[in-house]
């Protein structure tokens, strides 16, 4: 599945917030079907690293390629309609909507198509097939498609946030912590899908302070110290002192 | 892209559907649908009780005198509701009322055209809801309420102000028929007919809310607005343009009740929407709708209106103090926004069943 060529390919990334140096030269490759750990304490520079690549933030020197093409600079919107889409701890879900609604939340299915977006008549029919549809692909299984989503339990909102952000063909997703709010047998659910993912020749970039977890399904794992890359290993059993060693900024470590 | 082809799932990795369910659960969630018919049994309950009490509470002619009487509330209510919606509140349609009615009292009087007068009035209305929206969202000012307040005494000041405090006398023929008329072909119409053709404008107007609020995708914006502002914004909604647009149909709406209460009373009077706001919002809230956002349907919001038609017409009747109606509206709010923290209770409770339930 995975080609080995990146297809999401960040390059000596800085940022800075007036005296704090967010980021310090971040280079990092994901290639489709891989799963990425971002691994790092708070305040290493993870999240305004995401955050740049999502296009919320806008990087002061570096550049990111996304399948060859430079969307350095590019805003949140057409980074995902480019294909990458972002699953915030936050979810960013309307507790009041249904699944469907949800998925198609700002790019509903409506017509006619001469008509200014607002004023189109929405499809709730295909909205819902499409959803039950990628639902199914995903082997999500929720119990009820017609309930607003503030009847879900944790682990089903995750999936309905993550089932939402690969929808529309992304290319990349990044998921923010997103078994940190979870109990261990939704947190597996959660897990499960992110192998579907891969399965599927989606790259992925895993936030995650679970090491059981980034162990669990992560293929490399990249640890960022006060803005620098500090460390690059597969996140085996083995590796798993050196991978905190790093974190926790024990050693100077070097990629195995 | 995603790959074309998929590469199969292992068998045991695919989650079958949970094999049974707690009662609890199932009851928890029987409970939630019913609670979206709450205020449908306040008002069958009201109306029951009422007929039991009172021979003439169930005569056309008496249906006919609620149905006019909540005929203004129910527009306003209509247009409340989507402000609402959207987490917001409009506490100026009572003012606009009275400004828009004073306006398309004048513009009849000097100009004698009904259209210019129909026109002057809805257009002062939507306007007043404009400078709302546009207070509020460009103006940053940190809540709904702050901007309607300000346009509560404005629009208020206005039109006393425009009519020297006094009430325009007259209104166009059409208007005044719309306002006072009832219909005589209805059955039990006797010689002067008993159902208000300003129903059949409320009807009107609900049927377009309605379909705004389920078909349209600004309809749809509204309630992703109303359930989560910053999950709307990443989500590419046009946010600011959806809220001021709530206000200007909120006006709008205020504007057609003006020209009701022209119609009825065939003159313009500058205090004539005093205090129509809290009826509105009051109607919305019994309506079921959350203060919390997202939530509220019209159907609701029109039976919150007639729940609160109802209770006076029934004090009414029965000689009750005027005064215990308006601590009866005021006990009746406080349960249906009991009602609605019950129902976030229950939804986590729901939720929590969920996860364990659902493996």
């Amino acid at each position: 599945m995975s080609s080995g060529t990146p297809i999401l390919r960040v390059r000596d990334a800085c940022k800075r917030y007036g005296a704090v140096v967010a980021l310090d030269g971040v280079s990092l490759e994901v290639a489709r079907g891989e799963v990425l750990a971002l691994l790092g304490d708070n305040g290493a520079g993870k999240s305004t690293l995401i955050k740049a690549i999502s296009g919320v933030v806008r990087l002061d020197a570096g550049t990111i390629t996304l399948d060859g093409a430079d969307i350095t600079g590019a805003n949140a919107m057409t980074v995902r309609s480019q294909g990458v889409e972002t699953v915030y701890q936050d979810l960013a879900l309307f507790d009041n909507l249904t699944p469907a609604a949800n998925f198609f939340a700002g790019r509903e299915l409506a017509v006619p198509r001469w008509l200014p977006p607002g004023l189109r008549f929405i499809q709730p029919g295909r909205m819902s097939e499409r959803t039950r549809e990628l639902l199914d692909r995903l082997q999500v299984s929720l119990p009820d498609l017609e309930a607003p989503v503030a009847l879900m339990s944790g682990g089903q909102r995750q999936a309905v946030a993550v089932a939402r952000a690969v929808a529309f063909s992304s290319k990349v997703v990044i998921l923010d912590e997103p078994t940190a709010a979870l109990g261990l047998r939704e947190s597996a659910r959660v897990l499960e899908l992110v192998r579907r993912l891969k399965a599927d020749g989606v790259a992925v970039i895993l936030v995650s302070h679970s090491m059981d977890h980034v162990m669990a399904i992560a293929d490399r794992a990249v640890v960022l110290r006060r803005g620098r890359t500090v460390g690059e290993t597969a996140p085996t059993p083995e590796n798993h002192e050196q991978l905190v060693a790093w974190i926790v900024g024990a050693t100077g470590g070097r990629a195995v | 892209m995603v790959a074309p082809v998929r590469a199969l799932d292992p068998p045991e990795a695919h989650a079958s559907p949970p094999a049974h369910r707690g009662a609890g659960h199932r009851g928890l969630r029987v409970v939630l649908a019913a609670m979206q018919l709450g205020p449908t049994v306040v008002l069958v309950l009201l109306v029951v009780l009422l007929s039991l009490v009172s021979d003439v509470f169930l005569s056309f002619e008496n249906v006919g005198n609620v149905l006019k009487q909540s005929a203004v509330v129910c527009v306003l209510a209509l247009g409340q509701l989507l402000v609402i919606v959207t987490r917001g509140i409009d506490l100026s349609v009572g003012s606009n009322l009275s400004l828009s009615a004073v306006v398309g009292a004048m513009v009849w009087r000097d100009h004698g055209s009904a259209t210019l007068a129909i026109a002057a009035a809805l257009a002062t209305g939507a306007l007043v809801g404009a400078v709302n929206g546009l207070l509020y969202v460009k103006g940053r000012l940190p809540h709904p309420f702050i901007p309607t307040l300000a346009m509560l005494t404005a629009a208020s000041g206005l039109a006393l102000y425009l009519s020297d405090s006094r009430t325009i006398q007259g209104a166009p023929p059409l208007v005044h028929a719309i306002g006072a008329g009832r219909i005589s072909w209805i059955p039990g119409a006797g010689p002067v007919g008993w159902f208000p053709i300003a129903t059949i404008v409320v009807v009107a107007v609900a049927t377009v809310v309605t379909l705004v609020t389920r078909r349209l995708v600004w309809g749809r914006w509204i309630y992703c607005v109303g359930g989560s502002p910053e999950a709307a914004v990443r989500n590419g909604i046009p946010v600011p343009s959806v809220l001021v647009s709530v206000y200007v149909v909120s006006g709008l709406l205020a504007g057609v009740a003006a020209l009701l209460t022209l119609g009825k009373g065939n003159a313009g009077s500058p205090t004539s929407g005093a205090l129509a706001e809290l009826d509105a919002i009051a109607a919305v809230i019994i309506g079921g709708a959350s203060f919390l956002g997202g939530r509220g349907t019209v159907i609701n919001a029109l039976t919150g209106a007639l729940v609160i038609a109802v209770m006076r017409n029934g004090l009414n009747l029965l000689g009750i103090d005027p005064n215990w109606q308006y601590m009866a509206t005021g006990a009746v709010i406080v349960g249906a926004v009991e009602l609605d923290v019950l129902r976030g209770r229950l939804e986590s409770r729901f939720r929590s069943l969920q996860a364990v339930t659902d493996a």
